[in-house]
């Protein structure tokens, strides 16, 4: 998928969270990729953020969020 | 098992049902006990007797001008009139002596002085409730005839006896393309104009003129059926008792002789008709008055538009081809079948387990769509499947369930009808769910009030004996600001229903709730810039919600088709919360879906991350229990969703697809990213009535089956479980749960499913909600709204009644984000979508009927003032560009919509309107953003290149091979 879309889609994510109450947000965050995103798209979106110039268009809560995300075993 | 024809009574009752402490009475020496209130005719009628009558009809109040239903009561003076008397304790009435005989027989015998005796010839013959009567009261002669010679006066004769025309005569209207109205059979009872007003609340009929002058008219003196107000519901032509209002159908193919039981195919509302058939031929679809939707009502696209079932252009043979270059080639079901299969096993081995997947349709059945996923998980072996209720109610499904614990809409449709403010957000219920809309305005006709909040002046906000309190004309995309704005005056006005909290929600959450909520920036003066919407009126809205007594909120995809639709949900859901509007009748969050089976496409499992019953794949005891069912291993991960889906294709990842009763490209947005996926596979499978627009990218069509050919269940907005009976054989030999059967045995399954009743079975038993539903029940209740199982035996008609089924209700602060999709210099208005009453969805169906004569064509709503800045003239063609596309069609100069909002419809494929619409969507459930983009419009002499290219696309794509001898 194109990167700019999953970035987009992740801060959109990540903006919402943001304005909740709690310390878990980034925890929420990951729950939400993780269970609404497939495992190829949530890899993709791994992959990506490790490149430093595109982990830099990711909103905090969402490269908070990066660590906590189940990926695939094989990737 | 044996098709079923449904022999519940429906005899007219005379006038309508009541309820009441209970009243006895005698009638011709029959003790009866009815509710208080209820009319003599009526009480009558319970006992088996049937008075003679005229202008009573049980679906309008009693009216008492025929007099043709006198009776005496004993004590009491005079001949009264059964329907417009009331039961009183102890009543004594006889229906029949001789001198009741005598006047009813005068009665009638000026009737028919003044009516035609054609009889014999008449479209209504056997089923006209003039010559009933006639009959009933003994008529035997007319003594009244014109003298020979002399100017006569009738309605019915064109010239009198000496061949001059006569004044009175009016010739047939036959404007309206499913209904004639002809005056000369009228006998002027009435029942016409009060269906219009009660049931359908149109009010488009009058009586012009007096005694023996009066007529019926719709519209002014000038106007036919066509031009007047008419929205064609057929209500008056199912009330009238002659052949006056008459089915175009009827005049035709003759009365019907039988008549199945069924559910309508188009919107949510799901309502029941009874299909009348000669032979398998359909003759009329009648709303039926048991159907616990519509009670009885119904539109134009379920009474009269289902002559796309028989129309030219369906398919009816699979066909196949290797390339979307090629034409199709007719061939076998086997053949195509074994073709299909190889080539989806063939991909699985090239690229892989997840190289393929379905898309399940919110117009087919509920055992269709749950074969449909199952063949993905079972079959395939994975979870890629999704359906277009994605790309509507998606938000409502994560909203609700976050909030209150489950997507399920609170109440039934019966409930509205105890609302005393109503509150319609983002639906245009008269044009998208027509039946509810009347049902709406009859309350508001009672008093309630109503609140419109969405951008265009929409039909309820102002019509007939009909006006709303307050319209909130928000710009598009600030529904999160309107509705927390809202909650913000509830607050800190005091207004707060803080007992129901405290007992039924997470009060801690609460607390956060309202400190977020009080603060100043959610005020509606602080958003007032923003929303466009003024303060006062915002907070009077706001005010009249929490004061008035059952505050109901109904929404539609105004809300969910946003950036924020899921926030804007869950603001719903907390407006209703701190108002302790949930649990109870007349109150409520009900989303109004678009499609018949949205509601049971996503209750089915067609998400990818959801197996039946919206349970997530990632729990081991739910897969545990399909995977004990079905005999194969479940993938724990979400699979993938259609812009998913799409996106692999272009990438080279995913190469197969089999989509049922869906168009994706034309139904989803940024047609040109869709067709770029389509065109990128090596094997798509449409399952469809037409060569539809996705079939050109297609290499398989397997011919669909019309609601009217198959047995199953659909899902209405309201939770309803109806059946949907088979009244025809299926045109193409199969029915669309046979043609997935056979798919899924062509690529090694062996399932044997004789009747969708069996796939019913396998949903009860692996899908809580449905545990206690089964075909036999449906037979003996009609329908149930789930969740039907040991705890709620009958169904449930309104949920969170003893407290949320999460627990405590659940408040979540939301924070108004814009969207990203902004005006700017290039793209200064901003362009929002909807739906006409006549047309339905894409159109593929309502287009191939005779409703086009209410919409041929989408148009453009402009505000005038934007018009004239840019030269543009009412009809003017225009240019419509977004940052995605553009396209052109025809501009309509109003000012339902505000200056800055411009507006369309997407039924018709010419349009093209996806072209414009972008990739923005929800950040939940990216649910795509239909209902905000920027554009430009200006003045243009006809398509666009996109526009032309595509038709020279689709040109070739629908060639068909002759069939080979
Ligand atoms: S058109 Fe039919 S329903 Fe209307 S007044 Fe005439 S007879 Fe009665
Ligand atoms: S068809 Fe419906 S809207 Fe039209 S006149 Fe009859 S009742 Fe009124
Ligand atoms: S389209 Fe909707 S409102 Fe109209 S008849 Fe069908 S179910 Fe009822
Ligand atoms: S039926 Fe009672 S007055 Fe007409």
């Amino acid at each position: 998928m194109a990167s700019d879309k999953l970035i987009t889609m992740a801060n959109q994510i990540a903006t919402f969270f943001e304005s909740q109450k709690g310390d878990d947000l980034a925890e929420r965050v990951a729950a939400h990729l993780n269970d609404f995103w497939g495992p190829d798209m949530r890899a993709d979106f791994v992959r990506l953020v490790g490149d430093p110039s595109q982990a830099d268009r990711l909103h905090p809560l969402g490269r908070d969020a990066v660590a906590l995300l189940r990926l695939p075993q094989d990737v | 098992m044996k098709d079923f024809i449904i022999p519940w009574d429906d005899r007219d009752m005379g006038t309508p049902a009541k309820t009441g402490a209970p009243i006895s009475l005698t009638i011709d020496g029959v003790a009866v006990t009815v509710p208080e209130g209820t009319s003599v005719m009526r009480a009558a009628a319970e006992t088996g007797l049937s008075i003679p009558k005229l202008c009573a009809i049980d679906s309008l109040e009693a009216f008492g001008s025929c007099r043709l239903c006198v009776v005496e009561i004993e004590g009491r003076r005079g001949t009264p009139a059964s329907c417009t008397t009331p039961v009183a304790e102890g009543m004594v009435v006889h229906t029949q002596n001789a001198k009741l005989h005598k006047l009813r027989r005068g009665v009638m015998e000026l009737y028919i002085s003044d009516h035609p005796l054609d009889c014999l010839t008449c479209a209504a013959n056997g089923d006209c409730e003039l010559q009933d009567m006639a009959g009933a009261v003994g008529l035997r002669d007319v003594r009244y005839t014109a003298t020979e010679g002399a100017s006569i006066t009738n309605h019915f004769t064109a010239r009198d006896t000496n061949g001059d025309l006569n004044p009175e005569y009016l010739p047939k209207d036959e404007s309206n393309p499913y209904f004639t109205y002809d005056p000369s059979k009228c006998i002027v009872c009435n029942r016409c104009v009060r269906a219009c007003e009660e049931v359908q609340g149109t009010f488009a009929l009058t009586i012009e003129g007096r005694g023996f002058d009066s007529r019926v008219s719709a519209g002014g003196p000038l106007d036919d059926f066509l031009s007047s107000d008419c929205v064609s519901c057929g209500a008056c032509v199912q009330a009238c008792p002659t052949a006056t209002l008459q089915e175009k159908s009827v005049i035709e193919l003759g009365t019907p002789q039988r008549s199945v039981v069924t559910t309508c195919a188009y919107c949510g509302v799901g309502c029941s008709f009874k299909a009348e058939l000669n032979g398998d031929q359909l003759v009329r679809m009648v709303p039926y008055k048991h159907g616990k939707a519509n009670r009885g009502h119904s539109c134009v696209k379920g009474r009269f538009a289902y002559g796309y079932a028989t129309h030219k252009d369906r398919i009816l043979n699979p066909m196949i081809r290797d390339d979307i270059s090629e034409p199709w080639r007719e061939v076998s079901w086997e053949e195509a079948l074994g073709f299909a299969a190889q080539k989806l096993r063939g991909i699985q081995a090239k690229h892989g387990q997840k190289s393929i997947g379905v898309i399940t349709s919110s117009r087919c059945t509920n055992e269709e769509t749950f074969l449909v996923q199952k063949l993905a998980r079972a079959v395939f072996g994975n979870n890629n499947t999704d359906t277009c209720a994605r790309v509507c109610h998606s938000p409502t499904g994560y909203g609700l369930g976050q909030t209150f614990g489950t997507s399920a809409g609170t109440q039934d449709f019966d409930s509205v009808a105890h609302a005393d403010v109503i509150v319609v957000i983002g639906a245009n219920p008269t044009d998208g769910h027509p039946v509810f809309a009347s049902r709406l305005k009859k309350r508001l006709r009672q008093g309630a009030k109503l609140i419109v909040i969405d951008p265009r002046r929409i039909d309820l906000v102002k019509s007939a004996h009909i006006k709303a309190a307050h319209h909130l004309p928000l710009k598009p995309g600030t529904n999160v600001a309107v509705v927390t704005a809202m909650a913000h005056v509830i607050v800190t006005e005091g207004l707060a229903n803080e007992a129901y909290i405290r007992e039924r929600c997470d009060w801690d959450e609460f607390e956060d709730y309202a400190e977020f909520i009080s603060d100043p920036r959610h005020s509606p003066e602080a958003v007032e810039a923003l929303t466009g919407v003024p303060a006062a009126e915002l907070r009077a809205a706001a005010r009249l919600y929490a004061k008035g007594e059952n505050g109901a909120i109904y929404y539609g995809l105004g809300v969910t088709e946003h950036s924020q639709g899921s926030t804007t949900v869950m603001g719903i859901a907390n407006l209703a919360m701190l108002t302790g509007n949930v649990g109870r009748e007349g109150v409520g969050v009900n989303p109004l879906r678009g499609q018949n089976n949205v509601q049971g496409s996503c209750d089915m499992g067609s998400f990818p991350h959801e197996l039946p019953g919206y349970r997530h794949v990632k729990n081991a005891d739910v897969r545990a229990i399909f995977e004990q069912a079905w005999g194969v291993e479940i993938d724990s991960e979400p699979g993938l969703r259609i812009p998913n889906m799409l996106d692999a294709a272009v990438a080279g990842n995913f190469k197969g697809l089999y989509c049922q009763g869906e168009d994706i490209l034309q139904s989803d947005p940024d047609t040109k990213h869709v067709a770029a996926g389509l065109a990128a596979m090596d094997c798509v499978i449409v399952h469809d009535l037409f060569l539809n627009e996705t079939a050109n990218y297609a290499h398989v069509f397997l011919p669909g089956s019309t609601f009217l050919e198959k047995d199953g269940t659909f899902t209405n907005a309201e939770r309803r479980i109806n059946r949907v009976r088979e009244v025809m054989a299926p045109k193409a030999g199969m029915a669309d749960w046979e043609v997935t059967q056979a798919l899924a045995n062509a690529m090694g399954a062996a399932w044997n499913y004789m009747h969708p009743s069996q796939i019913m079975e396998e949903i009860a038993a692996t899908t809580p909600s449905f545990a206690g539903v089964d075909y036999a029940l449906l037979e003996e209740k009609g329908s149930v709204q789930w969740p039907c199982n040991d705890a709620n035996p009958e169904g449930t008609p309104l949920m969170h009644v003893d407290g949320f089924v999460r627990g405590k209700g659940r408040f979540i602060l939301t924070e108004y984000v814009a969207t990203d999709e902004r005006t700017g210099p290039r793209f200064p208005l901003l362009l929002t979508t909807g739906r006409v009453l006549s047309q339905y969805n894409v159109g593929a169906q309502t287009r191939r009927t005779e409703n086009t004569v209410w919409h041929e064509e989408d148009v453009l709503e402009i505000h005038p003032h934007d018009a004239e800045t840019r030269g543009i003239k009412e009809g003017d063609y225009v240019k419509l560009a977004s940052r995605s596309g553009e396209t052109s069609l025809r501009a309509k100069t109003t000012d339902r919509v505000s200056p800055g909002v411009v507006y369309t419809t997407f039924h018709h494929p010419q349009t093209q309107a996806n072209v414009i619409t972008t990739d923005f969507s929800d950040w939940a459930t990216n649910c795509p953003e239909y209902k905000v983009t920027a554009v430009q419009v200006s003045k243009s002499n006809g398509p666009t290149e996109w526009q032309e290219s595509y038709e020279t696309q689709a040109k070739a794509a629908r060639r068909i091979l002759p069939a080979a001898e």
